[in-house]
């Protein structure tokens, strides 16, 4: 195995399963493969395996009975599926309005969309330019009508932490279902389902180092979903299909791993963020950032350079094997660009320029430094070719936006 | 392996999207054309001295992905030296073949020096009707 180590700021993407957690699923595909349905002891061994996750899951994020609060799927976008399916069907007598953000991930946003070609009317509240909801907007835009709020506690963009409790008390006094996607927070910062409020909550397996392929879904009991898959009722009706016991062991293991490792690795992970953000605005000029200075993820920067693409950048650091993502039209699949950059008022020049980080307990130091001995010749480079950096005046005034800030912290 | 390396981009593309040839700005133009890409938002300009009908120099600056600066470097590689026809009669595909093709979801990056060279064009037309 002597392929040259390649640097990665691109975890969001994709984690590596943790060795513990490979460990712990082994032997549930070979020796222990019972189906917790059957009565003899395999199947046992099984239903106390799925029982045992449901706990690690559960203690996560503060499930106060979590044998019969968290369900496993297929991932988080099932989660989100089951979540705002299962919910706005099941109770669309008591209303048919449901109130979301304009920065939710892709899939809660089509969804949405969805459930709106299927007679519910979706308010998206707007953040302001650090990405954090508008608290009173969210006030102002109840109706009677409406049954079910989704926020995602933490945008994968940004990093920005939204303000979770606030919108809880909200809902939790208005007698309205709060949803939260927390794809991207739980694991990496303390998530209480009981604090906050949160009636139903999406979690992930992979972006906490466990397998892919397998989600949670916290529902606090008396919240009423149905179900969005028929079959042969397992997992209390609400999620049919024999339960994957290697993937749902493997997903308990990580969150067990999370919950104590949570205190060191986010203060890892927010030190190697912010030595490579305050690297960059010094050694970059015309760069910024962008999220929440404060109220933010520890392992997620979303910087942005003006005058050039970001996708000519990731192609130039793929090369000196430096992995890194990109908000810009061009990297996308659909050439569409960010949603997430166009609701804190960044116009389409500036949305090109975005370069997402994401770290994992995986990063080094000297992998922060290599990025930023490569990065501003790259910059350099592009910013030489660039009829937008030559005539940067010009563009400037065409793309009026709001004012540029400086990252407080920093 | 695939003929096309981690990006999606050919060999070629990532040669001349490290190497742009015609590179720069000619101050004293006869003609200069900006395009811009309304599916993804890259931006070209183009300079061109021009002789006898005839593209005698070029130059462009590209604001873009890999796939627009690599087609730009070659749209002025293939239109430099040619008649004003000819340079208008650059096709998009002719562009992509030159670079032994551009991902699916590229091709359209691809027109944007087209448009350019057809902006330029127009701009000396313009100034010089009798030329046309
Ligand atoms: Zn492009």
């Amino acid at each position: 195995m002597d392929t040259p180590r390649h640097i990665n700021f691109d975890y969001a993407a994709g984690y590596p399963v943790d060795p513990e957690v490979f460990k712990a699923m082994a032997p549930y595909f070979t020796e222990r493969y019972g189906n917790p349905s059957s009565l003899y002891a395999l199947g046992v061994e099984a239903r106390e395996a799925f029982a045992e996750a449901q706990i690690r899951v559960g203690e996560l994020v503060g499930a106060e009975s979590p044998e019969r609060e968290i369900f496993f799927t297929s991932g988080a976008t099932e989660s989100n599926n089951l979540a705002l399916k299962g919910y706005a069907f099941r109770n669309r007598r008591k209303g048919n309005h449901i109130i979301t953000s304009s920065i939710e991930h892709i899939s809660t946003i089509n969804i949405t969309k969805y459930l709106e070609r299927n007679g519910f009317a979706v308010t998206r509240i707007p953040v302001d330019k650090y990405g954090v909801i508008k608290i009173d907007a969210l006030k102002a835009s109840i109706t009677d009508e409406t049954i079910l709020v989704s926020i995602m506690y933490a945008n994968n963009e940004l990093g920005t932490v939204e303000p979770i409790s606030e919108v809880g008390k909200i809902t939790r006094e208005k007698k309205i279902a709060l949803h939260v996607d927390g794809t991207v927070a739980v694991g990496k910062i303390p998530v209480d389902v009981v604090d906050d409020n949160i009636d139903i909550l999406t979690m992930s397996s992979n972006d906490i180092y466990g397998p892919k392929g397998v989600g949670g879904l916290y529902v606090r009991l008396g919240t009423v979903i149905e179900p969005i898959l028929q079959g042969g009722g397992q997992q209390r009706g609400l999620r049919s299909g024999t339960e994957d016991i290697p993937s749902t062991v493997g997903f308990g293991k990580a969150a067990e791993l999370a919950k104590r490792r949570m205190p060191d690795d986010s203060k890892y992970t927010s030190g190697l963020r912010d030595r490579l953000v305050k690297g960059m605005l010094n050694e970059v000029e015309d760069s910024y950032i962008h999220g929440h200075p404060t109220k933010r993820l520890p392992d997620i920067a979303l910087v942005r350079v003006f005058g050039i693409e970001g996708e000519a950048i990731v192609t130039e650091l793929d090369r000196e094997g430096i992995y890194i993502s990109t908000g810009s039209a061009c990297a996308s699949k659909t050439l569409a660009p960010s949603h997430v950059l166009e609701s804190i008022g960044l116009n389409e020049i500036q949305r090109h320029g975005a370069l997402q980080f994401s770290f994992s307990r995986l990063n080094r130091e000297g992998d922060v430094d290599k990025l930023l001995s490569v990065l501003p010749g790259v910059v350099k480079r592009l910013r030489d070719i660039s009829p937008v950096w030559k005539f940067k005046d010009r563009f400037l005034e065409m793309y009026t936006s709001e004012e540029e800030e400086e990252f407080e912290q920093f | 392996m695939s003929q096309y390396g981690s990006m999606g981009y050919t060999e070629k593309v990532m040669e001349h999207f490290r190497n742009p040839r015609n590179v720069g700005e000619i101050k004293d133009a006869d003609a200069v054309g900006s395009a811009g890409n309304p599916v993804c938002g890259d931006l070209m300009t183009i300079f061109l001295k021009i002789k006898d009908k005839r593209i005698v120099d070029i130059k462009f600056m590209t604001f873009g992905c890999g796939a627009a600066i690599a087609s730009s470097s070659m749209a002025t590689e293939l239109v430099k030296g040619k008649t004003l026809e000819e340079a208008a009669n650059l096709s998009k595909q002719a562009i992509a073949d030159a670079l032994d093709g551009l991902p699916p979801i590229k091709m359209h990056c691809s027109v944007l020096a087209t448009e350019a060279i057809e902006a330029a064009l127009k701009d000396y037309y313009s100034k010089h009707p009798s030329k046309s």
